[in-house]
């Protein structure tokens, strides 16, 4: 049997970020439900959100977040031939998402499948893609985060009404001709399924219930060896990292990850002040964020961080492109 | 080995200075987490999340609740460690 000889290692060419033009603030929800801006900032960090219209769905943030990764990685559509949609929002099952998208951003006869491992998705997605490059199945991929947690939350449950938002976010992946090149550092990833009540949605009918206690005790206990171990695996010190990017799921979570890994000068991900929690799309939108502020510049290694319901979780250290 | 209550204070306060940023001195028995220290129930989550590093002792959630100041922990440690 012929093999490919596939590629030494993967790498990110580009980001990209979509966030709808809606912002609801703390105020607003406080019109609505009991809650106030103090409360909401000083236990999820979060200030304000977007929340897509009612006619913009999973498949068009996905569309202009990845329009925006394509338009910067430079790369033809033609060069695209494999691609990851992230997501546990989309209305329908059928037709899968991914289709769509490439075909409506022109992109030609791609594999694609959509992918879900909640708020990990991002990072379970982008290591898929680095090893399908590595191993010869694709040459380039467009792997996408997108999220309309607002059509799934319960807007008169101030529990989660106030934490979820609406986005997504991109990355091109391609592959490096040599490991020094290499971009995308070895995924550490797994899931903790005896935990599935934590987080779930049990119909259409219904909306996103989540413990939060459990699961802010199951992330900063679980999470930071899961961090360390990726930084292990790619060879790099925690404090030799140039940031440090979580999902963005409550800032408390990610500042007691952060400080459970002892590197208080590398910066970390704060997206979720405005763009609340977004699921899969919170990653790839703080580091298109992050990018576009000049913020991390090429070259730069980060520490990703992905966990949500399931409970799943993925890490992996990239190199900013 | 059983800690003294001083080397549980101790330790106690170098956690509650690290996550909540209160200094250790003012950590002492007879405060009251809520009302004495300002430290809400996800700080609380995390304190015991390191107090199970330091003091080998698992604080679950369904205990939490009930340990409302610094002497409560102190003595639920104590007594955990015994048991254990």
């Amino acid at each position: 049997m012929h093999l490919p000889a596939g590629a030494p290692g993967a790498r990110i060419l580009a980001f990209g970020g979509y966030q709808p033009a809606n912002v609801v603030t703390n105020d607003d929800l406080a019109a609505s439900v009991d809650t106030s801006d103090e409360w909401i900032r000083s236990r999820v960090g979060i200030a304000s959100r977007r929340i897509a219209g009612p006619d913009e769905s999973v498949a068009d943030m996905a569309v202009a977040a990845g329009g925006k990764a394509l338009a910067a990685s430079g790369l033809p559509t033609a060069d695209i031939d494999l691609v990851i949609v992230a997501t546990c929002t989309q209305e329908a099952q059928i037709p899968n998402t991914s289709a769509t998208v490439a075909h409506r951003l022109g992109i030609s006869g791609p594999g694609a499948y959509d992918l879900n491992a909640a708020c990990a998705g991002f990072c379970y997605a982008l290591a898929s893609a680095s090893d399908a490059v590595r191993a010869g199945s694709a040459q380039a991929a467009l792997v996408i985060g997108t999220e309309k947690l607002s059509s799934w939350v319960d807007w008169t449950d101030r529990s989660t009404c106030i934490i979820f938002a609406d986005g997504a976010g991109a990355a091109v992946v391609t592959a490096a001709d040599s490991p020094d090149e290499a971009g995308i550092g070895p995924v550490v990833w797994g899931s903790a399924g005896e935990h599935a009540d934590k987080i779930f949605v049990s119909g259409r009918e219904s909306f996103i219930f989540q413990e939060g206690q459990s699961v802010f005790r199951w992330a900063t206990t679980a999470l930071a060896p899961v961090a360390r171990a990726a930084c292990q695996r790619a060879g790099i010190e925690p404090s030799d990292l140039a940031a440090f990017v979580p999902h963005q799921a409550n800032l408390r979570i990610v500042e007691a990850i952060a400080r459970q890994l002892r590197v208080p000068h590398v910066r970390v991900a704060d997206d979720i002040v405005e763009a609340g929690n977004t699921s899969s799309a919170s990653i790839p939108l703080a580091l298109a964020r992050m990018t576009e502020k000049g913020h991390l510049g090429a070259g730069a290694p980060v520490l990703v961080l992905g966990f949500g319901a399931g409970l799943t979780y993925a890490a992996q250290v990239i190199i900013m492109p | 080995m059983a800690m003294t209550e001083k080397e549980i204070l101790a330790g106690l306060g170098e956690i509650i200075d690290e996550i909540a940023g209160v200094p250790a001195d003012e950590v002492t028995p007879s405060k009251n987490f809520v009302d004495d220290l300002d430290i809400d129930s996800l700080s609380m989550v995390e304190i015991a999340v390191a107090a199970q590093d330091k003091f080998g002792v698992e604080i679950p959630d369904d205990e939490l609740k009930n340990l409302r100041t610094v002497q409560d922990v102190i003595s639920y440690v104590q007594r955990s460690a015994v048991s254990a």
